[in-house]
């Protein structure tokens, strides 16, 4: 009974892990600066990275089947310019409708990313490259040289300002966030699909034997990955009250650095939602807590990139020691 | 700075010679000494007393076009911007395109796709093998284009930017929207009209490395230290957001809870203060925020009561700085200026023509178009719709 306790606390140690890289530097940043804890600057550091947030929780399940997609905050900015415009142009007027619209196009973007990597067996870094500059084209030309400011989308960017999806308490905007990560959590864990998506991942050949339509599973993850990014194209344009078409860009890699701190393995098979959501904390910590503590600008990014090696280099040792572990057990 | 003068020399005598066909390539030799009455009011230091001289030789070529104006029906000239997407660089371009097409010229705008030197190296290298008479840029760094622009004023295409100036060697002269002095001298007093002449306040820059953004920083510091009656302003931190919505949220909130006692910020950059404005508005932060923004992305940030963030803000008018580098292109191509400074041309329906040539501090010159307009609650309803 005890062997199992301690076996248990050994398999969780990969999250445990990650919880006290984040524990520490938390606890560094206050002494440094006590407001950091402040329930003001957290629920900021969450707004301000809620893109970032619902993004790895598509990307952890592209990663999954052992694919990648770099081409989401392009994806991002084509749906969130073309509702910025709507909005701009008076065209639309509903806010819902405005989500709505932004969940489409990002739907419809990976749906044909999805059918061009499982169909036409493209390699997905390759595909979502190419797809990377279409759209990120596609934004420009919505938006035709033109910015959607504060003043232009009018209602819509009180979204991010009010808190009724949150009964009056918390943000609507960490709602969204909370609902994402409760329907991965069941998706991944509870879900038939959720299991041919590790199966996939794991091996794809013995998935298709055991009768899982393969590329079904892998048009359906880059679905979901576009949905998000559609998602949060509206969520970035209501959020910073500003539509324009270069905006996120570069931040896929902030997408997938969270996942691959949070312990989500590249060749696919291996992660988590709790993982995803740790490495997405320890990253918002990081890049909210270099100005607070006082690092000088130019070695900010410096610092980030020193902070997210010896993040995953800790990691990779406790997986590694966690893998000998359990061989060792098996022997005996 | 020997192989500078050479190469300013160099491409003097090559513009010289291309002139018209009435330059005397063997002159500007000969003639490098002879430019004083042009040179009379200059004030030039050392650094562009070279580039003076070099230029000044070709003053005997461009008298005869001088009365006339020239023409320059049917020649091509180039703008290259910043980048593609930005309504601010549509705007420029606007203006560029209207006074060369009045002019009877042939425009070519290009939009690298993004706003980095490699990109524009590539645009101009692109335009020099197309043989066009002028290009005019707004550099993304003042040296990378250097070799860029050395190979087309060695192709005998006149260079000149507009907006974001290029090293001294590398332009023959300048549109500068507003002097620099004159934009950190406005930004500097708003700062202290708004603290109400004391207290902390802070910038929010773009990039550490933008070249606007270090120069007007540099000039409000200097005003800052040169006058007595700021003594009593404390520039806490100069913050950097990389012109991005997220970093500059993150670098205004860190402000905000470092100094508590913060007063204004000051943010010289269009992505930086509207996201700023931003930050400030929703927390109805009792810090206030002044800088140069768009009407059109600020429209909802101004206003003199508590619920706005910014009481009012500086920009120019992006389309007359387009016109200004176009007039600049014309009349460099036509020979009425060279870019030597005291030269001077007109620019039909421009506020303050005649323009003239001045030295730009950096042994260069540039043509200043005017003092930075001031955007308040009163006018910002008129300027929101126009960029």
């Amino acid at each position: 009974m005890e062997k199992k306790s301690v076996w248990k606390k050994l398999t969780s140690s990969r999250e445990t892990s990650l919880v006290i890289v984040l524990l520490v530097l938390v606890a560094l940043i206050s002494v440094k600066n006590p407001s950091f804890l402040g329930m003001q600057n957290i629920l900021e550091i969450l707004k301000n990275n809620s893109v970032i947030m619902i993004m790895a929780l598509g990307m952890l399940c592209v990663l999954l089947i052992g694919g990648i997609d770099i081409s989401i905050t392009s994806s991002l900015a084509f749906a969130g310019m073309t509702v910025g415009m709507l909005f701009k142009n008076g065209v639309i007027h509903s806010m819902l409708l405005g989500f709505l619209i932004a969940m489409a196009i990002g739907t419809v973007c990976g749906l044909v990313t999805g059918l061009i990597i499982a169909k036409g067996n493209v390699t997905p870094i390759i595909a979502t490259m190419g797809f990377m500059y279409i759209y990120r084209g596609f934004a420009y030309l919505v938006a035709n040289s033109q910015w959607a400011g504060a003043d232009a989308l009018g209602d819509f960017k009180n979204f991010a300002l009010e808190s009724y999806l949150g009964f009056g308490l918390v943000n609507n905007v960490l709602i969204i966030v909370l609902i994402c990560y409760i329907v991965f959590f069941i998706l991944l864990k509870w879900t038939k699909f959720g299991r041919n998506i590790y199966a996939v991942g794991s091996n794809a050949e013995a998935a298709e034997i055991s009768g899982i339509n393969v590329a079904r599973v892998k048009i359906s993850v880059y679905t979901i990955m576009g949905f998000l990014a559609g998602l949060c194209g509206a969520l970035a344009v209501t959020i910073y009250a500003s539509a324009q078409p270069n905006m996120q860009q570069g931040k896929e890699m902030d997408v997938i650095a969270a996942c691959v701190i949070g312990g989500v393995s590249m060749n696919g098979g291996r992660g988590s939602v709790g993982g995803a959501l740790l490495g997405a904390l320890i990253l918002s910590v990081i890049a909210k807590a270099l100005p607070l503590v006082g690092i000088d600008a130019l070695a900010q990014n410096t610092v980030k990139g020193f902070i997210i090696i010896v993040v995953i280099v800790l990691n990779v040792v406790t997986q590694r020691m966690m893998d000998k572990s359990n061989l060792e057990r098996r022997e005996m | 700075m020997r192989k500078k003068v050479l190469s300013v020399l160099l491409c003097a005598a090559m513009a010289t010679g291309m002139m018209a066909g009435c330059g005397d390539s063997s002159e500007p030799a000969s003639n490098g000494g002879t430019t004083d009455d042009a040179n009379a009011n200059n004030d030039a230091s050392g650094g562009s007393d070279d580039a003076d001289d070099a230029s000044g030789g070709s003053d005997d070529a461009s008298g005869g076009s001088d009365a006339s104006g020239g023409d320059v029906s049917g020649k091509k000239f180039a703008l290259v911007t910043k980048s593609a997407g930005n309504p601010y660089n549509e705007k420029e371009a606007e203006g560029f395109e209207d006074v060369i097409k009045s002019l009877g010229g042939e425009c070519i705008i290009k939009h690298p796709v993004a706003a980095t030197a490699d990109a524009q190296v590539s645009e101009i290298q692109s335009l020099i093998s197309q043989g066009v008479d002028s290009i005019c840029v707004a550099a993304n760094d003042e040296n990378a284009l250097q070799a860029a622009l050395e190979d087309a004023m060695a192709a005998g295409i006149k260079v000149s930017c507009l907006d974001s100036k290029t090293n001294a060697a590398s332009r023959m002269t300048f549109a500068n929207q507003a002097g620099t002095t004159e934009i950190g001298q406005a930004l500097m007093d708003a700062v202290y009209d708004i603290a109400g002449g004391e207290g902390e306040w802070a910038i929010l820059s773009a990039t550490s490395q933008a070249t606007n953004q270090n120069a007007w920083i540099e000039a409000m510091k200097s005003i800052m230290e040169s006058d007595s009656k700021y003594a009593n302003l404390n520039l806490v931190e100069v913050a950097y957001g990389d012109d991005e919505p997220q970093k500059s949220t993150d670098q205004t909130q860190a402000l905000l809870s470092k100094y508590p006692d913060l007063k204004v910020i000051c943010a010289p950059t269009t992505v930086g203060i509207a996201a700023a404005a931003k930050v400030l508005q929703d927390q109805s932060s009792s810090v206030k925020l002044t800088g140069l923004g768009l009407p059109s992305e600020m429209a909802a940030y101004i206003g003199d009561d508590d619920a706005h963030s910014c009481p009012y803000m500086f920009l120019w008018n992006p389309i007359d700085v387009g016109r200004l580098g176009a007039y600049i292109s014309a009349a460099l191509v036509d020979g009425t200026i060279t870019g030597a400074a005291g030269e001077t041309f007109t620019a039909a329906g421009m506020d303050n023509s005649e323009y003239t040539i001045v030295d730009a501090g950096d042994g260069g010159t540039e043509v200043i178009l005017g003092a930075p307009f001031k955007f308040d609650p009163s006018n910002i309803g008129d300027w929101k719709d126009v960029y």
